[in-house]
């Protein structure tokens, strides 16, 4: 008896140091981004306490607010959704080389496209209405992408500036849009309501979460599925890896960049459906506080992996939830989270400052 | 009725001058970064970072003028940072790029609530005053077009006079485009590609700096939330299309400008909506853009250096 309690506390032992291990690894992979979170914070802190605000009150309504009751966790989820959705399309167009800065547009357009589609077609049941007006947005996400891929791939411009110029257009496309010729009554430039059949179920009453973010989960395991395991996977990491050698090898480049580009597109579009469909109902002029920005900055976080960009957004989604909390509580200006997400973003660029602070550790030592 | 030939006016071209200006800065200063090797697309953020801070120095301290250098100030330090990101750490350009410019929009927007109390605009500030050059100014219209503008503006030609001479008249300039073209050799011939590379990142984020400034005190007197809107990506074409020559480059920008100072005249006819016609300057800047790539070659492949 007792000799056989010894060998299963050896057996748990021998699991605790396995599961230790594997920790350990996962823990190093993510490591840099962790370091990075922690200096942006870190700096953020800076610039609350110059300007008079203390970090600490700061922070902390931040998290409560984020996390303290039902409604801050509602709130902290429907922002993490539409991040989702634009740090999968940032990270499926730059996994082909591509730099997608423009997803803010393409969730514009798409948002406004399944508004339409919301409005449109009174009667249909919700099992096609739902799912039509997902993929118009998707549709035309993607259909907002092609020009960039197109122009590229035909003429060589760079999608960089192309992408961030449609981005312009959309914006003031969709307020004209919003503002005049599909306008609701009132002083609010807006569309009308979507109808009934057209709307996402919320997930967490009274809080706004929508099932949108089931579809973000989803897509998550499916461009993770894409990426590693099929064909077209494959060629579009091999464009961004190397486009001469892919084209040597046999793949299409200029097709592998379209698609990826017009995928890209129609991850964004579709979380702009899913921000109208589940959430706002309609399309409200100027409703995205940022969502494109947000994925470009998550997916770098997430490692350029679709899991890690969940967890990334909804650290974001916390950042975005909280800091409204913490700007009605504190008077902070809402502005702190991006200038943290700007922080980040530049120190992600250089996974090197991490190597290389380590390097002077050790010769310190 | 107003015509549209009416909007033809000597006022049309000085506003297109007016326009092109801070695009014009901000192209020169694309140009020293990528003739040295480094893509900077944080211009953009780096226009709005010194729009604001030209005004809130100029708010403390009550004299333009200052505000102009410190605008100069914070593009060198900002240039640095890109230039310490990309260079010292290898870090990927676009990136680094992307975080200035969102940085950039966070910190001005959060600056300005601290310092006005308001996210959407500052205070009004003293701006620069325009002066008039005595002589051209009483040629008919081009007097009218040229003969008075604001002192940034004639720097502006002055500056695209030195950025030519320097690049191309200079050893320093020589040093400049063989870092861009082949570092290694460059390194070989004994040129420090280094301290090169820094110095052109630097020198375009005061450039860009100068671009923020005139656009914050050069005319509106004010800073407002994302003012530059989108003007660093357009001196990026800008700087494409005008083959990554600084005479070209200039050229360019008041494409432009014309474009952004005849869309603000439509807009007064009304013949279509607002928001349409504010798309206008992106549309032409896709379709410069896409005509020009084909027949101009980058001076870089833009890879960060790594000595062997």
């Amino acid at each position: 008896m007792n000799e056989k309690s010894k060998k299963f506390d050896i057996n748990i032992l021998e699991l605790a140091s396995r599961i230790f291990e594997k920790l350990k690894l996962e823990f190093k992979t993510i490591l840099p981004q962790l370091i990075a979170i922690s200096i942006a914070l870190l700096v953020g802190a800076l610039v609350l306490l110059v300007s008079g605000f203390s970090p600490i009150e700061a922070y902390g309504s931040l998290l409560a607010g984020a996390f303290g009751d039902i409604y801050g966790l509602g709130q902290t989820l429907t922002q993490t959704t539409p991040i989702v959705f634009t740090a999968l399309a940032f990270l499926f167009a730059f996994k082909a080389g591509l730099f997608n800065i423009g997803a803010e547009g393409q969730f514009l357009v798409g948002a406004f496209a399944a508004a339409i589609v919301g409005i449109s077609f009174n009667g249909l049941p919700s099992i096609i209405h739902i799912p039509l007006a997902l993929l118009v947005g998707a549709v035309v996400g993607g259909l907002w992408a092609l020009i960039p891929a197109l122009l590229k791939t035909e003429l060589g411009a760079h999608e960089v500036i192309t992408t961030m110029m449609l981005t312009y257009v959309a914006i003031y496309v969709t307020g004209y849009l919003a503002n005049d010729v599909f306008r609701a009554e009132g002083w609010v430039a807006q569309t009308p309501l979507i109808t009934t059949s057209a709307e996402l179920p919320r997930i967490l009453p009274p809080t706004q979460l929508s099932a949108s973010l089931f579809l973000g989960i989803i897509l998550v395991g499916l461009t993770s599925y894409v990426l590693q395991k099929t064909i077209l996977g494959y060629e579009v990491r091999a464009i961004g890896l190397n486009p001469l050698a892919a084209e040597n090898a046999g793949i299409n480049v200029k097709r592998g960049l379209i698609i990826a580009l017009v995928i890209s597109g129609a991850l964004a579009g579709l979380g702009g459906a899913g921000e109208v469909l589940g959430v706002h109902r309609r399309f409200i002029d100027g409703f995205s506080p940022g969502y494109g920005w947000d994925g470009l900055a998550v997916a770098l976080i997430g490692g350029l992996n679709p899991i890690g960009a969940l967890l990334a957004a909804l650290l974001f989604g916390i950042l975005r939830s909280g800091g409204m909390t913490m700007n009605r509580v504190t008077g902070v200006p809402i502005d702190i989270v991006t200038i943290l997400q700007g922080l980040v973003i530049l120190f992600v660029a250089a996974p090197v400052i991490i190597k290389y602070l380590r390097k002077r550790r050790a010769k310190n030592d | 009725m107003i015509e549209i030939f009416d909007l033809i006016t000597v006022g049309l071209f000085a506003a297109a001058i007016r326009m092109a200006t801070p695009i014009a800065f901000a192209a020169l200063g694309g140009i020293f970064s990528e003739r040295a090797g480094i893509i900077n697309i944080g211009l953009e953020g780096m226009m709005l970072t010194c729009a604001f801070s030209a005004v809130a120095t100029t708010h403390f301290l009550g004299n333009p003028w200052l505000g102009v250098l410190m605008a100069i100030l914070i593009g060198a330090l900002l240039g640095l940072l890109h230039g310490l990101i990309t260079i010292k750490f290898a870090g990927n350009q676009i990136v680094s790029g992307t975080g200035i410019n969102i940085l950039a929009l966070g910190f001005t927007a959060y600056m300005s609530q601290i310092i006005w109390g308001s996210r959407g605009a500052s205070d009004a500030v003293q701006g620069i005053e325009p002066i008039s050059i005595p002589l051209i100014k009483d040629i008919p219209i081009i007097g009218g077009i040229i003969g008075e503008h604001s002192p940034l503006v004639y720097i502006l030609i002055i500056v695209v006079v030195i950025s030519y001479i320097t690049l191309f008249k200079t050893p320093f300039g020589l040093r400049i485009r063989a870092v861009g073209e082949n570092p290694a050799a460059a390194d070989t011939a004994g040129v420090n590609v280094y301290r090169i590379k820094y110095l052109c990142v630097i020198i375009s984020g005061m450039l860009a700096g100068l671009g923020g400034a005139f656009l914050s005190l050069g005319h509106l007197n004010l800073f407002a939330w994302g003012m530059t809107g989108g003007r660093g990506f357009i001196a990026l074409a800008a700087m494409i299309f005008g083959g990554w020559m600084p005479a070209g480059a200039l050229g360019a920008s008041l494409l432009f400008g014309f474009s952004d100072a005849l869309q603000m005249r439509l807009q007064i006819l009304g013949i279509l909506p607002p928001q349409i016609i504010l798309t206008l300057p992106y549309i032409l800047t896709i379709i410069v853009l896409a005509g020009a790539i084909r027949k101009v070659t980058p001076p870089s492949d833009y890879k960060p250096y790594v000595r062997e």
